[in-house]
């Protein structure tokens, strides 16, 4: 399958700043891609590069089969943007810059728009700082969702939304993938990501430190254990998959690597296990390894 | 951000006393953040109106050494309306304080007026737009607090470059009491729009729009004074005026002390008012209420042009409005310029030495026309930097983002700053032209002659936007450098003659450069010269637009 979006080895600095330190990122024609990383991480910047705002130091970038830097207008008619702080002008109103965002991409869906903008209960007439932060956000978001385009590119989208909106904001994405679209979308809302993407990728200090579906990404983490054994535990410690190991007489305790789970139920079961409970790894561990391990990075 | 709405909601339990000042909490902390944002622009606004005017006096004794000189200078300038207009009334050009004050009077209070109204809504309704006043609200800061820190912070500009004039004209040789009067009222004309600019915020939904009112009121005020201080029979509209008051302290010519009343008087009364209205209104709001618009766009909008227009439309009516009254005013005056002049013996000598009534006239519109080209200079910065202005608010990411390319961008906002002037300049021709035409009877003569005359400044006046567009292009960060670039032409054509200056640095300003019509001869060599760098130094700022970063 064709690749929407792929980023090889990008570099951008500003002035002594390394935003982007070596970023690789694919995402597949019609999957729904998550990108990750603590706040500063590169996010941002890598989406205004692909947007063509920013130039790359280094690295290739393509996007749609094409060069965003030189053929940026061209592309652009084939995808719509969400920006994560959306500022609207001030005198016009709402429903005037979704229709006039939308005649720049190159037409827009009437019977889409007013179906958004009514699941999205946005009062369209009223102007720029009139609306609150939610509102904004909702504005960038029906204008890019009614335009019929084959990639949508969101820069933490749903910033700002209430849960109710953020329900709607996952209805229309999967609506959205149903119809064979494309989407990038950078979040911090691990729910949200959970409900929509196929893949993601996450990265730190502008490099991809782990890229995936998030089955394959669980199989990384750690499984907590805690049992009661027949007897002293023996050559647990040994085991390189194991962490964290606490012995209390027969009582053990630690954490195991989600691959290394059957050899090391195997080594117990040897000794006899009384009781045993177990604790798969929560998407936010999983994030928070990520996001503070270094040795994720190391790993690499 | 409901913490700046919970301390409001929890004073109004309290008793008055407490809540007053209450209200005025982390004043102090402002004033300080204000003064660290401008510890640049303040001391640079200071120290240049502060030290022009001693700059000028020192001229004056080299410049006019002798008598005779002296005499000659009150003979051609005292009385000339076409220069009266620009710099005030003179009241007395045989010492270098009466020269100093004439000469500078004006021209430094008009501009400390305008860094105070900058300063004022910087500190004020900008922050509300950035929402960074919620931040700081958020942070226990009173309701009158950011109003008053910006009173406190401009009024200090206000006072210090006061106190530096004084100072430097005492420094530099001129008697006390012209110094203490000169300062003084300059000083005073700053708070006074201190006071205006206190009220716009207030009524403005946006900072733009409050710079745009406490301006045009600026602008009104030197009108006004002009008119007055140019013709024979209308010198009481100089006391409409706020700096027409400050030349009428008259500092080095038997000083009216008791102006200044006038001057603490008003400042005294506008920020009142301005603090009467805060309350009156929510914090991000206006006093006038925004109306919702159109649930969806109308047909005609769907290019960038369409969106340049909604945003440069209500800049571009107001400038042209101004520009049609500054016309007309100039127009009707001209024609009444030897009247004024014949009032003395000497003076008429003068009069026939400079070739009689119609020489006078042409030198008149010669003049206006160049008026009319500095400020129209000053639109064509003002429409340029809209360019950065929404690329610093994050407004052109999302329609670059769009199928729109960063030529198109930049080619719909550069109408204004290219087009835009064009028409400013023929609507203040036109109607000088007219009324001039009416009251000389010969609108078939006059007219195209005064239209041509303004007309052929405008490649000047691109000369201006071109250097604005490599800024953008080039130093997007020093983009607002093109203000400092466009007053230095303008101070260049306006005080490089009376200083002889070298030839070498007057041709610096393209102003310079233009036929000085309808006197002087028409030639186009200079003016498809101005053109062609025009167009380099706009082609060269979208080339260089077009290969930079964007934020
Ligand atoms: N125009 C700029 N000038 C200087 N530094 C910048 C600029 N834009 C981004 N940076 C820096 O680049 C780094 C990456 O920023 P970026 O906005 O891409 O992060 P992000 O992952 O989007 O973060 P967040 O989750 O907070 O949105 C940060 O260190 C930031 O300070
Ligand atoms: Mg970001």
């Amino acid at each position: 399958m064709d690749n929407a979006i792929s980023v090889t080895g990008l570099h951008k600095s500003f002035g002594r700043t390394k935003a982007l330190d070596g970023l690789d990122l694919s995402v597949a024609t019609g999957e729904v891609h998550g990108f990750l990383g603590p706040n500063g991480s590169g996010k941002s910047t890598t989406v205004r590069v692909l947007l063509g705002l920013l130039h790359a130091d280094r690295g290739t970038v393509r996007l749609l089969g094409g060069d965003p830097w030189r053929d940026a207008a061209n592309l652009h008619r084939r995808l719509a943007y969400v920006p994560g702080d959306v500022n609207l002008w001030p005198n016009l109103s709402g429903g005037e810059v979704i229709d006039l965002l939308g005649r720049l991409r190159g037409g827009l869906d009437q019977k889409r728009r007013a179906e958004l903008v009514e699941r999205f209960e946005l009062d369209p007439r009223k102007k720029g700082r009139t609306y609150s932060k939610g509102n904004r956000q909702k504005v960038a978001i029906v204008a890019a969702l009614a335009s019929r385009v084959e990639l949508l590119i969101m820069d933490e989208p749903t910033a700002g939304l209430d849960p109710l909106m953020e329900a709607t904001f996952q209805e229309t994405i999967q609506e959205e993938r149903e119809q064979g679209r494309t989407v990038l979308l950078s979040s911090h809302i691990l729910a949200e990501v959970e409900a929509l993407c196929d893949r993601v990728s996450i990265i730190r200090n502008g490099r991809t430190v782990e890229t995936g579906t998030l089955a394959q990404l669980r199989h990384l983490t750690r499984t907590s254990i805690s049992a009661e054994l027949a007897g002293p535990p023996n050559g647990l410690s040994t085991l390189e998959n194991v962490h964290d190991l606490k012995v209390e007489g027969n009582h053990v305790r630690f954490d195991v690597e989600t691959a290394a789970l059957d050899r090391v139920l195997k080594q117990l079961t040897e000794v006899g296990v009384r009781s045993l409970t177990s604790q798969p790894p929560t998407l936010e561990e999983l994030f928070l390894r990520h996001y503070t391990d270094d040795r994720a990075v190391a790993r690499k | 951000m409901t913490t700046g709405t919970m301390t409001t909601t929890t004073t109004r339990d309290r008793p008055v006393r407490v809540e007053r000042r209450h209200h005025l909490a982390g004043t102090w902390q402002l004033v300080r953040l204000a003064l660290r944002r401008d510890r640049i622009v303040l001391p640079i606004w200071v120290l240049v109106l502060g030290l022009m005017a001693s700059a000028g006096a020192g001229a004056y004794e080299t410049l006019y050494p002798t008598q005779a000189e002296r005499e000659s200078l009150t003979a051609v300038m005292a009385n000339n309306p076409s220069v009266s207009l620009i710099y005030g009334p003179a009241y007395d050009l045989s010492t270098a304080g009466g020269f100093t004050a004439w000469r500078y009077g004006t021209l430094v209070a008009t501009f400390l007026a305008l860094a105070c109204i900058f300063t004022m809504t910087r500190h004020t309704r900008q922050e509300e737009d950035t929402g960074r006043h919620e931040l700081l609200a958020s942070a226990v800061v009173g309701r009158y607090a950011a109003l008053t820190a910006s009173v406190i912070v401009a009024g200090l500009g206000s006072l210090a470059t006061g106190l530096l004039i004084t100072v430097s004209l005492m420094g530099a040789g001129l008697p006390a009491a012209g110094s203490v009067a000169f300062g003084a009222s300059t000083a005073l004309v700053g708070f006074v729009f201190i006071g205006i600019a206190a009220i716009a915020v207030q009524l403005a939904e946006y900072s733009r729009t409050a710079n745009g009112i406490a301006s045009a009121v600026l602008g009104a005020a030197f009108i006004v004074r002009a008119v007055g201080d140019a013709s024979a029979d209308g010198s009481w509209l100089s006391w409409l005026s706020p700096i027409g008051w400050a030349t009428r302290v008259r500092a080095f010519a038997d000083e009216r002390w008791w102006v200044l009343a006038l001057l603490v008087a008003a400042a005294v009364v506008l920020t009142g008012a301005g603090y009467f209205l805060l309350p009156k209104r929510d914090v991000g709001m206006s006093l006038i209420p925004a109306r919702p618009g159109p649930a969806a766009a109308a047909p005609g909008l769907r290019s960038p042009f369409a969106l340049a227009w909604r945003l440069h439309r209500g800049a571009l009516i107001g400038w042209t409005v101004g520009f049609a009254l500054m016309g007309a005013m100039y127009g009707s005056l001209a024609a009444g310029i030897g009247d004024i002049i014949g009032d003395s013996e000497q003076s008429r000598q003068m009069f026939e030495r400079l070739g009689g009534a119609d020489a006078l006239v042409d030198a008149f519109i010669g003049m206006t026309a160049l008026m009319v080209a500095m400020i129209a200079s000053l639109y064509a910065v003002q429409s340029t930097l809209r360019m950065r202005a929404e690329e610093s608010a994050v407004r052109v990411e999302p329609l670059l983002a769009t199928r729109v390319s960063r030529l198109g961008w930049a080619a719909s906002h550069l109408v204004f700053p290219l087009l835009g002037t064009a028409l400013l300049l023929a609507v203040a021709g036109f109607c000088t032209g007219l009324l001039h035409g009416l009251r000389v009877g010969d609108v078939g003569g006059q007219l195209p002659s005064v239209l041509g005359a303004t007309m052929a400044q405008l490649p000047a006046v691109w000369v201006v936007a071109g250097l604005a567009v490599a800024l953008f292009g080039f130093l997007p960060k020093a983009a607002t450098a093109a203000w400092a670039v466009a007053a230095a032409f303008v101070l260049l054509s306006m005080f490089g003659p009376i200083l002889q200056l070298n030839q070498a640095v007057l041709n610096v300003s393209p102003f310079q450069h233009v036929p000085n019509l309808p006197a002087a001869e028409f030639t186009a060599t200079p003016l498809v010269w101005l053109t062609v760098l025009a167009v380099a130094f706009t082609g060269a700022g979208l080339a260089a637009f077009r290969r930079r970063d964007i934020g």
